[in-house]
C-alpha cells in the first residue's frame, strides 16, 4: 500500500480492528465491510452501540449500508471527487485539528517554487513529460531539499533514488512557514488544489446529493478533535482503480488533517480480505520487494553491488536509516555461512528485476509466449484475473502449469471447458499445455500463521490431516527446493550459486517429511548466527553478519526458543485496557496502533483523558501507556536535533515526530516522493467511463498503465455502445475465485448461481424481469447471466441532468463446483494503477441486453 | 460482552483438551440441566452473513437442500425445513423511483435481515401433537425430535404455527433445530450463536435473555429506533394463542408478517376444545335434523 506508506510511513492499517469500538465516527468507503469483513464489522457494531455515527459511501446499497446511519451513493470510480470535497470542506471551514496537524504533518512546509498543480496545468502536475508519460518529481520537493520516500514503499517509483541531494534532510529542518501565509506552503497549495471540489462539483461528478455529502462532512468533523476520533475503513473497493492509490491517499490526508491517526478509535483501517494478504506483502509474493519491504535489486538502478545498493537505498534520516541491518541479516538468513562481508553477504545471488513483473504484464508475457511455465498456488486466474479470455489464451501458450488447490479449478480445466473452447476459438487437442493438478491443504490441515488486516500474526495448529494426498504449500515448496538443489548439486557454475548456497534446512516431521512451520517462523524472527539464540526484537538485528533474520518487521514474534508469541491468546480482561498486547503478535514490536506517539500532544500529554493511549512519563523520562510505544522510548517531547552535527537516522527527528518511518517524521499531506501520479490526489475518470471528466480537461490518470491491444481494448469516454457503468464485487457467501466455497454444498447453496444486479428503472427500460437471462458485453467479451432486479442499485443523476445507470456483478462464479455462472472477468481489462499495477475491475462500462448467448454459457451441471 | 476472566486460563491457540463449560467463555452462560435456555435474535444487529446457516449445517451434518437462484433478494435458502434449521430472511425496503433513502434510522434499516429458527415454544404444539413421544422437552427446556422414535406420522407439521417442522424426504421423519442439544450437554454454546459475528443471535438463560432484550428495546427507542419491539417474549406478539412464550424470540422493527412470521400464532390444542365442541354441536344438530327428517318422512310415508 504505497499510499499509506507515502503518507504515514508504513503501508499497513494504523489501528487494530477491535479499536474501532472506540471510534466516534466510522466512514466505510471502498469497502463492503459487513459482507466481506463480517468479523471486523463486529467492532463497528460495538461502536454503534456506544453512539458512533457510521457512514457507508458506496455505489451500491449493500448489507453494510443497511447497518449504516447514512448511505452516500456515488458513481463507481469517483471517490477522489468525494474525498477532495471533504478536504475542501475541512479547510474552508477551518475545521482541521490545528495543534495536531501543525506539529505532526507537513502542512506548514514550503514546497519548491516550481510546483504547479493540475488546476494550473490543464489537469497534470508540474514535471509532466508527455513523451514518457511520467513525472519528474523535482518540482514536488520541499524548497531546497530533496525528500526520499519512506523506503517501505520506495518501490513505487523508478524515477527517483536517494543520492547526494537527498542527504539534505540531514542539514536542517524542512523549510516552514508556521503562519501558513506562504503561497507555496502545503496548506495554501491544498486550499488552491481543492478549491474546485465544492459540494456542487461533488454532486455533478459523483451523483451523490450535495446535502447528503454535507451531512457526511459535518458528522466527520464533529467527531474529530481532542475528545473524539474517527476511523476510515477501506478495502479493494479503493485499490481496484487506476487511481486507487490516490483514493487511499485522500483518506490519509483527511485523517491527518483531523488529527485522527495514532489515537484510540482513529486512523485508517486497510481491510484485507484473505486471511493473510497482509502477510503476503510483509513477506511478499510481490516481485519488487524482499521481505520486510526492502527494495528488490533492480538491474537499471544503482544496485551494482551490495555497497552501492545500501548507499542508494539507505535513507539519511528517520527509522529507515537502519536499512543495512535488515538487508544484511536477511541475506545471512538466506545464504548462511556462504554470506560474508567479503562477498557482500551473497547480494550477487539475488535476482535483479528489469521492469514491471506484476501479474498483469506477466499475463501479457504468458500470452506472448515469453513465460513458458507457471505455478498457481491457491490461485484461480481464469476467474480472478482481469480479462479472463486473455488469461486463458495465455494459459494455452504455456508448456506446463502446476495448479495446487483444494478442488479442481477453472484454471486447471480451461483447456476443456474454458471460454476459448466454448467460443470455438480453440479445440482442446490444439492446446499443448501440460497441466499438473495437485491437492493442497486448507488452513485446519496445516500449521502456520495468518497475518491479518491489522498486522496481527496468529498461529493456527493443524487439527486434521487433509484428505487424500493433499499437502501444505510449505511442504510443496520445501520439497521442490530440495529436489532443485539436488539437480544443481556438484555444479561449479557461478550462475548456479543462488540455488547451491541457499540455506534450506528445516526439521522434518512424520512419514511425509513435513517441514516444521515453527522452525520457519523462528528463522523469520531471527537468531544470532554463532550460537543460534533467538533475537528478542528489532533492536537485536545487526549489520555485521552476526545475526540472521528472515523478515525484520516480524522480529519479536518468536523471542525465545520455547516461546511463540503468535500462539498466545491472552486477551485483556474486563478491566482493560483493551489493547490486548498478549493476543498474538502485531508487527512491528507488537504495536497495535501505529504512530501512537500522536496519541499525546506535542508536550507528551494525552490529548484528553478519554483518548489516552501513550504519554511521556516526566518522572522516569520515558514514554509509557497501554500500547507498545512506536517511538524511541526515551526521546523527550522537547528534543530537537543538533543540526550542526548533520544528524542521521532517528537523531534527525525531533521529539514531536510520530511518523518515524518518514524522513522528516511528519505525516505527508503533500507527498514529495513515493507517488508516481501526483503529490496530491486529483479526480480522474476511470480509464473506461460513461462521462467526461468535469473537474479537469484530462480525462483519466495520465500515468495509468495501459496495454491496449486487439484483445484488450478500452471504450472511449461516453461510447454510446457501452452506456452503463459496470462494477464487480464479492459476496459474503463466497471466497474470491470461489474454489473453497463453490465446491462445498452448504456454502454453494447460499449463492448458488451467478447473477448481475441492475436497478429497477433500467430493467423496466430494457424489458428485463427478475431472474431473466441477460447478456453483458464490453470490448473484451460477452457473457450471459441472470438479472437480479433491485432497488438497491440506483441510477445516478450527474451534471446537466444526465442519468447514468450502473450494473454490478459478483465475480466469484465459473463452471466448476456446485455454484456456477459465467465469468465476470471476461468483461474486465488489463489496465493498472501506476503505483501498484493494480487493475481497475471496480469501474468500467458495458452494455446489457435481455436474452442468452448462442454458444450457451455454462449452466449448472455442465461443470 | 467483555472478555471472561476465565479466558486467561486458556492463553494458547490450541489447548489440547476440551474447555470445561466453554459457553461461559464464549457467551457468559454456564449451561446447567434444569434451567431454561433459548435464543434472543436481535435483527437490528444482523448483517445477513448467513454464518449461522453454515455453522448449523456443518455442526449438525445437514445436507444442502436447495441449489437455485430464487431472485428473492439474497435469500436463496427459502424457508426452514428438515435440512435447514436456520434461515436468514432478506426484505428490501429501499423504495423505488427517484432518490432512495440516504439517511436511515439507527441500526438495521431499509434492507431487513432476520435469522429465523425453531421457536422452542414454552407450550410446544409440535410436542403436544406427537403421538409417539418422539418430540420431548429436554432438561434445558428445549424441544427436540428423536428420529429413532418418530414414526413419520407428520402430525407435528401442521401443528407448528411457524412452519418449522418438516418431514425429511430421505428418512420420512420429522426434523428441526435441536438448539444444539448435543452441544449443550457438552457445555458448548449452540453453533449458530457462536458463529454470529455481530451477536445478533444471543444464547443464554431465558429469563436473562428476556431482561436483556427488554433493555435493548428501551435503548433502541432512546436512540431513535422507536419501532423496535419484541416478538415471542411474554406478553408480546408471537407469545399468543396459548404458546405462553417462545424460547427463541426476536427483536423486530417491522410488522411480523414482513418477516414472514404469523401475527398471532396459536396452539393447535387451544383450538381442540372449541372445535371439538363445535363439532359436537354440529353433530348434535345434524342428528336432530336427520331424526326430524326421518321421523317426518316416516310420518309422511305413513
Amino acid at each position: 500500500m504505497p499510499s499509506l506508506g507515502a503518507t504515514y510511513g508504513r503501508g499497513a492499517a494504523t489501528l487494530a480492528q477491535w479499536d474501532l469500538a472506540n471510534s466516534d465516527f466510522i466512514l466505510v468507503m471502498g469497502s463492503n465491510m459487513a459482507e466481506n469483513h463480517p468479523i471486523a464489522f463486529r467492532f463497528v457494531m460495538h461502536a454503534k452501540e456506544k453512539g458512533a455515527t457510521v457512514v457507508h459511501a458506496d455505489p451500491r446499497f449493500t448489507r453494510t449500508s443497511a447497518l449504516a446511519d447514512i448511505h452516500a451513493p456515488l458513481r463507481a470510480g469517483t471517490d477522489i471527487a468525494f474525498l477532495g470535497g471533504i478536504i475542501r470542506y475541512i479547510l474552508e471551514n477551518d475545521l482541521w485539528f490545528k495543534e495536531y496537524a501543525m506539529e505532526y504533518t507537513n502542512i506548514a512546509t514550503i514546497i519548491s517554487p516550481d510546483y504547479q498543480g493540475p488546476d494550473e496545468l490543464d489537469g497534470v502536475f508540474s514535471g509532466w513529460d508527455e513523451d514518457s508519460k511520467s513525472y519528474v518529481l523535482d518540482s514536488w520537493q520541499y524548497e531546497g531539499m530533496k525528500v526520499p520516500s519512506s523506503l517501505a514503499e520506495h518501490h513505487a517509483t523508478t524515477t527517483e533514488s536517494f543520492d547526494e541531494t537527498s542527504k539534505s534532510t540531514s542539514e536542517g529542518p524542512p523549510p516552514q512557514d508556521r503562519t501558513l501565509q506562504h503561497p507555496n506552503c502545503v496548506y495554501q497549495i491544498m486550499k488552491r488544489h481543492y478549491a474546485r471540489y465544492t459540494p456542487e462539483m461533488v454532486e455533478r461528478v459523483t451523483g451523490c446529493r450535495a446535502d447528503t455529502f454535507l451531512k457526511v462532512c459535518e458528522a466527520m468533523t464533529r467527531n474529530s478533535g481532542r475528545d473524539r476520533t474517527g476511523a476510515i475503513c477501506y478495502a479493494v473497493g479503493w485499490t481496484h482503480h487506476s487511481t486507487g492509490v490516490q483514493m487511499i491517499r485522500g483518506a490519509g490526508i483527511i485523517q491527518a488533517l483531523l488529527g485522527n491517526v495514532g489515537r484510540p478509535g482513529g486512523g485508517v483501517l486497510a481491510l484485507r480480505g484473505h486471511t493473510s494478504i497482509q502477510g503476503s506483502t510483509d513477506i511478499p509474493t510481490l516481485y519488487d520487494m524482499l521481505p520486510g519491504y526492502l527494495q528488490q535489486p533492480h538491474a537499471y538502478r544503482k544496485h551494482k553491488d551490495f555497497d552501492q545498493y545500501l548507499e542508494t537505498e539507505q535513507t539519511p534520516t528517520g527509522w529507515w536509516h537502519n536499512f543495512p541491518k535488515y538487508a544484511v541479516s536477511l541475506l545471512k538468513a538466506w545464504y548462511g555461512d556462504h554470506a560474508a562481508k567479503s562477498n557482500g553477504f551473497g547480494y550477487e545471488w539475488l535476482p535483479k528485476i528489469v521492469g514491471d513483473h506484476s501479474q498483469l504484464p506477466m499475463t501479457m508475457a504468458m500470452r506472448d509466449g515469453v513465460i513458458r511455465g507457471m505455478f498457481f498456488l491457491g490461485q484461480n486466474p481464469a476467474i480472478g484475473g482481469s480479462n479472463s479470455k486473455l488469461v486463458q489464451a495465455g494459459l494455452a501458450k504455456l508448456d506446463w502449469m502446476v495448479v495446487r488447490d483444494c478442488a479442481d479449478t477453472e484454471t486447471a480445466s480451461f483447456w476443456k471447458d474454458g471460454h476459448l473452447v466454448r467460443d470455438g476459438d480453440m479445440r482442446p487437442e490444439d492446446i499443448g499445455t501440460e497441466v499438473f493438478l495437485m491437492p493442497g491443504s486448507l488452513a485446519g490441515e496445516k500449521d502456520g500463521t495468518f497475518t491479518n488486516t491489522h498486522r496481527l500474526l496468529q498461529w493456527h495448529d493443524k487439527v486434521v490431516d487433509g484428505p487424500g494426498e493433499s499437502q501444505s504449500e510449505l511442504w510443496f515448496i520445501y520439497h521442490l527446493g530440495l529436489r532443485l538443489k539436488d539437480l544443481y548439486a556438484g555444479s561449479e557454475k557461478e550462475r548456479d550459486k543462488p540455488m547451491l548456497n541457499l540455506t534450506w534446512t528445516y526439521p522434518e516431521m512424520g512419514p511425509d517429511r513435513d517441514p516444521s512451520a515453527e522452525a520457519v517462523l523462528k528463522e523469520i524472527n531471527g537468531y544470532t548466527w554463532a550460537d543460534r539464540k533467538q533475537l528478542t526484537g528489532i533492536s537485536d538485528i545487526k549489520d555485521d553478519g552476526s545475526t540472521a533474520c528472515g523478515c525484520w518487521i516480524y522480529s519479536g514474534v518468536f523471542p525465545q526458543d520455547d516461546h511463540n508469541q503468535s500462539r498466545s491468546r491472552r486477551a485483556d480482561g474486563p478491566e482493560g485496557p483493551g489493547t490486548h498486547l498478549g493476543w498474538g503478535f502485531a508487527w512491528p514490536e507488537n504495536r497495535r496502533t501505529l504512530c501512537n506517539r500522536a496519541s499525546a500532544d506535542p508536550e507528551g500529554k494525552p490529548w484528553s483523558e478519554k483518548k489516552r493511549l501513550i504519554w511521556w512519563d516526566e518522572e522516569n523520562e520515558s514514554w509509557t501507556g497501554h500500547d507498545s510505544v512506536d517511538f524511541p522510548k526515551d526521546k523527550a517531547p522537547g528534543f530537537d536535533p543538533d543540526w550542526s552535527s548533520h544528524p542521521t537516522g532517528m537523531d534527525a527527528l525531533d521529539g514531536r515526530s510520530p511518523y518515524i518511518m518518514i524522513a522528516d517524521g511528519k505525516a505527508a499531506l503533500f507527498a514529495p516522493s513515493g507517488m508516481k501520479d501526483g503529490p496530491l490526489p486529483a479526480h480522474y475518470e476511470p480509464l473506461e467511463s460513461p462521462v467526461h471528466n468535469a473537474v479537469y480537461p484530462r480525462q483519466s490518470n495520465p500515468v495509468a498503465k495501459r496495454w491496449e491491444e486487439p484483445d484488450n481494448q478500452l471504450a472511449k469516454p461516453g461510447d454510446p455502445r457501452f452506456p452503463y457503468a459496470f462494477t464487480t464485487y464479492r459476496l459474503t457467501e463466497h471466497h474470491s475465485g470461489g474454489t473453497p466455497t463453490r465446491s462445498v454444498p452448504v456454502t454453494a447453496e447460499l449463492q448458488p448461481e451467478g447473477f448481475a444486479e441492475i436497478p429497477t428503472e433500467l430493467a423496466r427500460e430494457l424489458g428485463i424481469g427478475n431472474t431473466d437471462w441477460i447478456v453483458i458485453s464490453t470490448l473484451r467479451g460477452e457473457i450471459e447471466t441472470r438479472a437480479l432486479v433491485t432497488d438497491r442499485m440506483q441510477p445516478f443523476r450527474l451534471a446537466e441532468g444526465r442519468v447514468v445507470h450502473q450494473v454490478g456483478m459478483p465475480w466469484h462464479f465459473g463452471w466448476k463446483g456446485y455454484a456456477t455462472g459465467d465469468v465476470a472477468n471476461v468483461l474486465t481489462s488489463v489496465v493498472g494503477d501506476p503505483n501498484t499495477s493494480m487493475h481497475e475491475n471496480k469501474a468500467l462500462v458495458c452494455n446489457v441486453r435481455p436474452g442468452r448467448l448462442t454458444r450457451g454459457a455454462p449452466t449448472r451441471g455442465d461443470g | 460482552m467483555g472478555v471472561h476472566p476465565r479466558a486467561l486460563d486458556y492463553a494458547e491457540s490450541f489447548p489440547n483438551h476440551v474447555i470445561p463449560d466453554e459457553s461461559e467463555l464464549t457467551c457468559g452462560t454456564k449451561i446447567e440441566p434444569g434451567k431454561s435456555y433459548g435464543f434472543f435474535t436481535d435483527t437490528t444487529l444482523c448483517i445477513g452473513c448467513k454464518a449461522c446457516e453454515v455453522a448449523c449445517k456443518e455442526w449438525n451434518g445437514l445436507p444442502a437442500d436447495h441449489l437455485g437462484l430464487t431472485g428473492n433478494s439474497y435469500d436463496n435458502t427459502g424457508d426452514l425445513g428438515a435440512n435447514t434449521w436456520r434461515h436468514v430472511a432478506f426484505v428490501e425496503k429501499i423504495g423505488s423511483g427517484g432518490d432512495r433513502a440516504q439517511e436511515m434510522k439507527p441500526f438495521q434499516s431499509n434492507w431487513l435481515m432476520m435469522s429465523d429458527v425453531c421457536k422452542h415454544c414454552a407450550n410446544a404444539p409440535c410436542l403436544e401433537a406427537c403421538p409417539t413421544g418422539s418430540i420431548f422437552r429436554t432438561e434445558f427446556d428445549t424441544v427436540v425430535v428423536q428420529q429413532d422414535i418418530c414414526n413419520g406420522c407428520g402430525y407435528c407439521v401442521p401443528a407448528c404455527p411457524f412452519g418449522v417442522v418438516e418431514l425429511s424426504l430421505e428418512d420420512g421423519k420429522a426434523h428441526k433445530c435441536t438448539l444444539c442439544y448435543d452441544r449443550l450437554k457438552g457445555g458448548l454454546e449452540p453453533a449458530c450463536a457462536k458463529a454470529c459475528p455481530t451477536d445478533s443471535i444471543q444464547f443464554g438463560e431465558i429469563n436473562e435473555l428476556f431482561e436483556r432484550a427488554g433493555k435493548r428495546v428501551e435503548d433502541l427507542h432512546e436512540k431513535g429506533a422507536t419501532d423496535a419491539y419484541l416478538y415471542g417474549a411474554p406478553d408480546t406478539p408471537g407469545a399468543t394463542g396459548g404458546l405462553k412464550h417462545l424460547n427463541a424470540f426476536f427483536l423486530l422493527t417491522d410488522r411480523p408478517e414482513v418477516y414472514n412470521l404469523p401475527v398471532a400464532p396459536t396452539r393447535a390444542s387451544d383450538r381442540v376444545r372449541p372445535s371439538f365442541l363445535t363439532g359436537l354441536a354440529a353433530m348434535a344438530g345434524l342428528t336432530l335434523a336427520a331424526a326430524a327428517l326421518m321421523s317426518s318422512g316416516r310420518e309422511r310415508g305413513r
